[in-house]
């Protein structure tokens, strides 16, 4: 299990252990950790799961394909540690990550 | 803590899909604390259908996976199920639902979320086994079983069901023919350049065409069906077939209990019927598009969703969403397809992008507005698109054909 921490817009936060094989997305909707909307559930359609990736933790989460990119291009407040949190896979390497969500994902 | 209304208030929810389970979850994230009821005929807990034909096929996701919420999450937050569970009747004059099997659930609140069917072919051979429809997680391990290296699967009908089970089926090794009433595939559901364009696709991933063919009968032995006989004579024989010809609301029970269908249940912008009590969402419904001026059924997860809010909001009085523009997306072999939109009402096509490359949309344009964006492999196109339709942004044509004008600067 990797532990990660959802922090909202207020600043609640929720740490969940999330299996690893998952992504980051599942992690969140399966827990009930409310914010990330994946309307399309995770084909990288959609971008409502939109997160911010703690600084700390960019390198381990990889590159954004070139389709996640231009997806992110048009969400709405997108800052360079945007992510669709679909895109990223749970591994143990993960174990503590945080993430921060936008106020809305519409 | 909460200024709802309605917070204690019983919901029933029948029809527990992605429409079903999606309402029960926002009514809880919302704050509503009353009792819930979510009744489902299927034996499973909601799920997600989008990947039956598509990654779940293919072996690349699994039931835990397509599950909307993991099972402790309906105990945890007090949802009753009901799953098995067939409404029978509605009984709007003293508030209750029956169930086939004699129970009786009132209600404050009902929720009909019961869906869309296969719609059926009316001809010989349409029981035997291995013809099959797909609409359920049983229906997709049934065609999952008969799939596999050199099965042959004969799909009917050229909708987006069929398409994507074609790419599955060949990505599992096996044969697949597509046969299609009219002269070109998506033919009610997408533009001609479209349908060329995944014709052409699917042709070269070694998938075979038959159009402007009618099928009379499927062919059997032994209570198993052998082949699809055309209208014109000839048997083409198959090991599995697939009828995806559409489908058809399960309005029946509201149309029982008097509520107003028109090819759905017809509901207003806040999902409610004509009695104040009982909502409708997703697919089962005849919903106001106010982008469009009319009323329109929508078979999509982002509509079911948005249905989903707009009634967990009505309930506890709080305000609807943001009005969300219809999309819908579909992925086979390695093409993303996002459609937002419909194109009523346009008069004029714009492609951008090279559609031999398999990089390109087609906008409809109604005047200087776009209605519809279809994209392939385009998210650019698709999301400056979607903002376009929903902003009623007059765009420029020729700006919006020149590829070398990006989409930033064409929705500026």
């Amino acid at each position: 299990m990797a532990k990660i921490t959802y922090i909202q817009h207020d600043g609640a936060e929720q740490v969940i252990d999330v299996k690893p094989g998952l992504t980051v997305m599942e992690g969140a909707v399966k827990n009930n950790v409310p914010g990330i909307d994946a309307d399309c559930g995770g084909a990288c359609a959609c971008a409502t799961c939109h997160v911010y990736v703690d600084e700390a933790w960019l390198d381990k989460t990889g590159d954004k394909s070139a389709m996640e990119e231009s997806m992110l291009d048009f969400a709405e407040n997108v800052e360079p540690n945007s992510r669709l949190s679909c895109q990223i896979k749970v591994s143990d390497a993960l174990d503590g990550l945080i993430v921060r969500l936008p106020e809305s994902q519409h | 803590m909460s200024a709802n209304v309605n917070q204690n208030a019983c919901v029933v929810i029948v029809g527990a899909g992605h429409a079903g389970g999606s309402v029960a979850a926002f009514l809880r994230q919302y704050g509503h604390e009353g009792r819930i009821v979510l009744i489902g005929d299927e034996p499973l807990l909601p799920y997600q259908r989008p990947p039956l034909s598509k990654a779940w096929l293919k072996g690349e996701a699994d039931a835990d996976s397509l599950s909307l919420k993991p099972a402790d999450w309906y105990a945890e937050n007090n949802v009753m199920l009901r799953l098995g569970g067939v409404a029978e009747r509605i009984n709007r004059s003293d508030k209750t639902v029956t169930l086939a099997s004699g129970e009786v659930i009132p209600y404050d609140f009902l929720v009909l979320a019961t869906g869309a069917r296969a719609r059926e072919l009316p001809i010989p051979g349409s029981d035997l086994a291995g013809v099959l429809a797909l609409r359920t997680a049983a229906d997709a391990e049934q065609l999952k079983n008969a799939l596999g290296p050199d099965k042959r699967l004969a799909v009917v009908g050229g909708g987006y069901v069929g398409l994507e089970a074609a790419a599955s089926a060949r990505a599992l090794g096996s044969h697949a023919m597509v046969i299609e009433r009219e002269s070109r595939v998506l033919a009610r559901v997408a533009c001609e350049t479209l349908s060329h364009f995944f014709q052409d696709y699917h042709g070269k991933h070694g998938v075979a065409f038959e159009l402007n063919a009618g099928v009379a009968a499927f062919e059997g032995r032994d209570g198993h069906v052998t082949g699809v006989r055309f209208a014109d004579g000839r048997v083409v024989a198959c090991d599995v077939a697939l009828v995806g010809v559409g489908a058809v609301p399960n309005d029946e029970l509201a149309k029982d209990a008097g509520l107003s269908t028109v090819n759905g249940v017809v509901v207003d912008l806040e999902a409610r019927t004509d009695d104040p009590s009982i909502f409708a969402i997703g697919d089962v419904t005849h919903r106001p598009l106010p982008l469009y001026d009319r009323q329109f059924r929508l078979e999509s997860v982002p509509n079911a969703l948005e249905q989903a809010k707009q009634a967990a909001s009505a309930i506890l009085g709080r305000p609807g969403p943001p009005p969300e523009t219809p999309w819908f997306w579909s992925d086979q072999y390695d093409l993303k397809l996002q459609i937002a939109g419909l194109p009523f009402d346009a008069d004029r096509q714009v492609v951008r992008g090279d559609v031999a490359a398999a990089k390109f949309a087609v906008f409809h344009l109604k005047g200087d507005l776009v209605q519809a964006v279809e994209a392939v492999n385009a998210p650019p196109e698709f999301m400056a698109g979607k903002q376009l339709i929903a902003k009623r942004t007059p765009v420029d044509a020729n700006k919006l054909a020149d590829p070398s004008v990006s989409m930033k600067e064409v929705a500026a």
